[in-house]
């Protein structure tokens, strides 16, 4: 699998994207997807929410089991993907595309977020 | 904690070079899926899915009293199973503790091939082997004798047959032949632990990759997907079927798990546990404990096992499994119930999940029967 060049990554297996007039797209990783098996259930922050980088602002079931899902950047939730919230499966059959899980207009990135490069090794390990 | 290295089985470089994930399952790396283990269940629910189970545990016990030797070391009624027959049976304590649940094969008029759960495998060899002082009988560890494939799902025995002289249309439900599959010698059993029909084929370890492959190019044309031990959880569970260490455990009898009917009192002789089972008998008819039922969920967040069951506000049982129902399209659970709230539709039952209380409906078991 490929982590695209242009996202960022957290060690807790969530992408970002680039800013837009301030505001980045969140989801997880195709290499989390795939650890977690087929996903039936995603709750999200809702709009309006504040989110702190590394703190759980939601959660992810899969077949086998549940997992926190963190954000990882702080800032206010602007847009939630309800096409995911309807079809949780789009998570493990686009993670990087239309499996997006929520936007956030960040107020703050941690200095730790990984390069694509960097993520790829840090899963490989 | 034991150090013993993890067990591959005669399959192993075969599931790596189809993706397999793999986990750690009874001391055994196990696949625990190919692709999607929602894809892969609905396989076996339509078509046919070929599983390894050859972590299973299997023992031989044979000689001219073998089936006293069963008959005393396990609940059921061993010495009426006729040759070419299987019985579903438990293994119990003296206090009437659940040691495993087994299938007994009857091979010959003095050979039997006990099957155990991987996690009990010793557990239950052990106790056998015990439990043979006196009998003129040999309980032999068969463990590394075999490996094991399961073929299961509607179209199992259509693939099967392409493969095999046996007569499968004689083959009953838990009966078991020898025969010859892919050209393979193979114990072929009509068994499983999917709800579905299907077919579980004992061979020796080394024809165990000729048996898949042949298996996986008879299947080709119908739809037939390796599957893994997540996909066979989701099956069994939907076919309302325990597993050991979830439904079933040493702190609990048979007929605590509303399985008393495998408890054979009207056999010949004393038979390990049968004081106790026979006072777990008299109790759950007049003052049942928890009762075993099913639980769907009226949302969509999963209950695991060891989640609470509640109603007015107080815990009223435990889940002992549960899992997103991919023939339901919503979570299911089994879970031990106060008497007084397991009838089917039981009002106001829910279950905590991380704090949260969500409604849950109470319902008999099976939640899946197959279609005939």
């Amino acid at each position: 699998m490929s982590n695209p060049q242009q996202l960022r990554y957290s060690k807790e297996h969530e992408w970002l994207s680039g800013a837009e007039d301030g505001v980045s797209t969140v989801g997880i990783t195709e290499h989390a997807a795939n650890a977690l098996g087929d996903v039936v259930f995603v709750q999200l922050p809702e709009v309006g929410d504040t989110v702190t980088a590394g703190e759980t602002c939601g959660e992810l079931e899969s077949t086998k089991s549940v997992s926190d899902l963190y954000s990882p950047v702080s800032g206010e939730v602007t847009e939630v993907n309800e096409d995911v919230v309807s079809d949780p499966a789009l998570v493990n059959s686009a993670p990087f595309e239309g499996g997006w899980l929520f936007k956030v207009r960040v107020a703050e990135e941690p200095a730790d977020l990984l390069s694509a490069d960097e993520y790829t090794a840090f899963s490989a390990g | 904690m034991s150090s013993t290295p993890i067990r591959h089985t005669a399959l192993d470089a075969l599931h790596r070079s189809l993706g397999a994930t793999m986990t750690d399952f009874a001391g055994w790396d196990m696949p625990l899926r190919y692709g999607s283990e929602r894809d892969e269940h609905n396989a076996v629910r339509e078509r046919a899915g070929l599983f390894d189970l050859s972590h299973m545990g299997e023992i031989t016990v044979s000689g001219p009293e073998a089936a006293a030797l069963l008959n005393h070391a396990l609940v059921g009624n061993l010495a009426s199973v006729g040759v070419g027959r299987a019985r579903y049976t438990m293994i119990c304590q003296e206090d009437g503790g659940i040691l495993d649940d087994l299938i007994v094969y009857r091979l010959d008029d003095t050979e039997f091939m006990v099957v155990a759960n991987a996690s009990n495998a010793q557990v239950v060899l052990d106790a056998l082997v015990e439990r043979s002082a006196g009998f003129d009988a040999e309980v032999r560890d068969d463990r590394d004798a075999y490996a094991l494939i399961a073929v299961q799902g509607p179209r199992s025995p259509g693939i099967l047959a392409s493969l095999t002289d046996a007569d499968l249309d004689g083959l009953k439900y838990y009966a078991g032949l020898p025969g010859t599959v892919a050209g393979v010698p193979a114990l072929i059993a009509r068994t499983g632990y999917t709800g579905e029909d299907g077919f579980e084929l004992f061979v020796k370890p080394e024809h165990a990759v000729e048996l898949w492959q042949a298996l996986t190019k008879a299947g080709e044309g119908v739809g037939l997907v390796p599957c893994g031990l997540s996909c066979r959880d989701t099956l069994r569970l939907e076919a309302g079927m325990p597993l050991y260490g979830h439904e079933l455990s040493t702190s609990l009898t048979p007929f605590d798990a509303g399985l008393g009917r495998v408890v054979k009192f009207d056999k010949e002789g004393d038979f390990v546990g049968r004081e106790a089972l026979t006072e777990a008998a008299s109790r759950s008819l007049e003052n049942p404990p928890r009762v075993l039922v099913g639980l769907v969920a009226e949302g969509r967040r999963v209950p695991r096992a060891g989640y609470a069951v509640v109603a007015e506000g107080r815990v009223i049982g435990e889940v002992t499994s549960g899992a997103p129902s991919p023939t339901l399209g919503r979570p299911i659970a089994m879970a031990y119930v106060d008497a007084a709230h397991a009838a089917p539709g039981t009002p106001g039952v829910g279950v905590d999940i991380r704090g949260s209380h969500e409604p849950y409906e109470v319902v008999a078991l099976p939640f899946h029967k197959r279609r005939k």
